[in-house]
């Protein structure tokens, strides 16, 4: 019994060994990113591999950088085009859920196979049309043009047509019977009870965004107009080796995020997880 | 009678039906205007050469896949494009596996673990480039620094595919891992008590029990990494300079399609580029699918 114990004693340690190699090299580059922000540019590019802590603490990496590239209209711009993103995308996906899910129409299975379709082309086929569209309604540097094509989404439809469907019918029928008609079942009855799915819609799509390069690229080109990750591209190609300043822009356009990760750790896993098929 | 509730009924139907109508109303004209109407554009435009200036379409034929098809460019980039996803897709779907399952126990600090191998999933990938390029830089990088090497990680054709595939399998492995775990949770714990019984080792029981009940999971997550793998983009054009001597042996397809696209303005051989990648990755769905029931364990 003693023998099993210290087995198993060992090999819960040989497992913490594996885990924490693990996590040090999923955290090295970010603990890399904060610590290069506070260097200065000498020390960052030091090639004694000693010089890991930045002499002082100074925050004239960032100052430099939130001046140099406005970072206040960066965060501005990235969050009212998460906003709208998640606010279309889950309104539009909730009453078609709901439709797909619930009621019976003429078309409906036609209908759901473009949703599939939709969702089995990959997405670099819509860019250029898309392009076309927004240049031609004049929205190239502008919120508009960075929601536009994220304002429907297949793929949530697709998700919170199996939130609905999982639903039990009795609920439906009972509200029918007391008189209420099909807008006040969905609105009243049946989306309280898909939270769950939109949050993970919400969140996805929040995260999906954010993380997009191209788009806000091509539709936003200028530095005022455009999001956090498409400045970093244009940073990169600017200072291209002050590191410092580059790693202290990296930092300032992760933070908010990483920490909305940290708070919100549950519904983001499995927002993530659950819709992750298009990421 | 009949006649009366068969006729209420019906317009019960027709009130269904209309609000059905009403409510994937927007979602369908939306993904009309944005998606289907897009597709036919872009098949439309890969048969068009775009003037100067990306300005007006001259109809030209099949002359864009003559020459995207003879480009060893264009060849060249689609087997970057695999030699990426050859790194990403086994390395990421192992390690997430193993992490998976040995975080699927009552082990101490689990939740830390799990938020920590999360946690690229939520930073910006030109972000975590910037920093990988720094770590991979030769003269002042960490990684040679640390370990005292000397190695060109991204400017050397040979090694630089090898440095973006481990940002690739460092970027997804937390993410492979989450969905293995909740695919591991709903392996019933008997099997492996009744394997425990029998005598069964733990490399057994993994063998025989995990891989097979595990298989849907690993299925999913294996057809969604290859064709998300075809579509790297942010990893290549953020970590490779245009004058990185090792670009061509890295870039992958949709970086070539955004180069003459969005770069050089030329749209027509842009669209025949993504159309030919369309095609590949409809061609790769359709064989996946039909793998699936070869090899899936549907228990």
């Amino acid at each position: 019994m003693k023998s099993y114990q210290a087995r198993q004693r060992a090999t819960q340690g040989l497992i913490h060994i594996i885990l924490i190699i693990c996590s040090i090299t999923m955290l090295v580059p970010f603990l890399w990113m904060l610590l290069t922000a506070f260097k200065t540019l000498t020390e960052a590019t030091s090639v004694n591999p000693f010089v890991i802590l930045p002499s002082s603490w100074s925050f004239d990496n960032f100052i430099s950088v939130w001046k140099n590239y406005n970072f206040l209209y960066l965060y501005k711009n990235t969050i009212l085009m998460i906003f709208w993103r998640v606010v279309c995308a889950v309104l539009t996906a909730t009453l078609a859920g709901y439709a797909f899910g619930r009621l019976h129409f003429p078309g409906k299975n036609f209908l759901f196979s473009l949703i599939l379709i939709q969702m089995m082309v990959p997405s670099q086929i819509f860019i250029i049309p898309q392009y076309v569209m927004v240049t031609s309604l004049g929205w190239t540097n502008s919120i508009a043009g960075l929601v536009f094509p994220g304002v429907v989404t297949a793929f949530g439809t697709f998700l919170l047509k199996q939130g609905y469907q999982g639903l039990p019918k009795d609920l439906e029928e009972a509200a029918a019977i007391d008189g209420c008609n099909i807008p006040q079942r969905f609105l009243w009855i049946m989306a309280p009870l898909t939270r769950s799915a939109m949050v993970s819609l919400g969140i996805f799509t929040a995260v999906f965004a954010y993380k997009d390069l191209m788009w806000p690229m091509i539709v936003c080109p200028q530095v005022e107009s455009t999001t956090l990750s498409a400045a970093l591209a244009k940073m990169q190609g600017q200072y291209s080796s002050n590191y410092p300043e580059l790693m202290a822009a990296a930092l300032m356009a992760c933070i908010p995020m990483i920490v909305l990760y940290l708070i919100f750790q549950k519904q983001f896993i499995e927002g993530i997880a659950t819709s992750g098929s298009k990421l | 009678m009949t006649r009366k509730i068969k006729k209420k009924m019906s317009r019960a139907e027709k009130n269904e039906a209309m609000w059905g109508l009403i409510f994937v109303a927007p979602t369908m004209i939306g993904l009309i205007v944005l998606n289907f109407y897009p597709i036919l554009y872009t098949i439309y435009q890969s048969f068009c050469k775009t003037g100067d200036f990306g300005r007006g379409n001259t109809f030209i034929g099949l002359t864009n896949y003559q020459s995207v098809l003879t480009s060893s460019e264009f060849w060249g980039s689609l087997l970057n494009t695999l030699k990426y996803a050859i790194i990403e897709v086994p390395f990421g779907i192992g390690i997430g596996l193993v992490l998976a399952v040995l975080l699927n126990r009552k082990i101490a600090f689990r939740g830390g673990y799990r938020t920590i191998f999360f946690l690229p999933m939520v930073a910006a990938p030109a972000a975590v480039a910037m920093v990988w390029k720094f770590l991979y830089n030769q003269q002042f990088g960490l990684l040679n620094n640390l370990f005292g090497l000397d190695v060109a990680w991204i400017s050397d054709p040979s090694t630089a595919w090898i440095s973006i595939g481990i940002i690739g399998v460092w970027s997804i492995v937390g993410y492979n891992m989450i969905l293995f775990l909740s695919g591991l949770q709903e392996i019933p714990h008997d099997y492996y008590e009744a394997a425990e019984i029998d005598g069964a080792s733990g490399i057994r029981q993994f063998f025989s029990i995990t891989v097979p009940l595990l298989s849907p999971t690993t299925f999913f997550i294996l057809q969604t990494r290859i064709i998300g793998a075809l579509q790297i983009f942010d990893l290549i054009y953020m970590v490779m300079d245009n004058t990185n001597q090792a670009l061509s042996s890295v870039q992958s397809v949709v970086y070539i399609f955004y180069k003459y696209t969005f770069t050089n303005g030329d749209r027509g051989y842009g669209a025949t580029i993504v159309v030919c990648m369309l095609v590949i990755i409809m061609a790769l769905t359709f064989l996946l699918q039909k793998s699936e029931k070869k090899w899936v364990f549907y228990g």
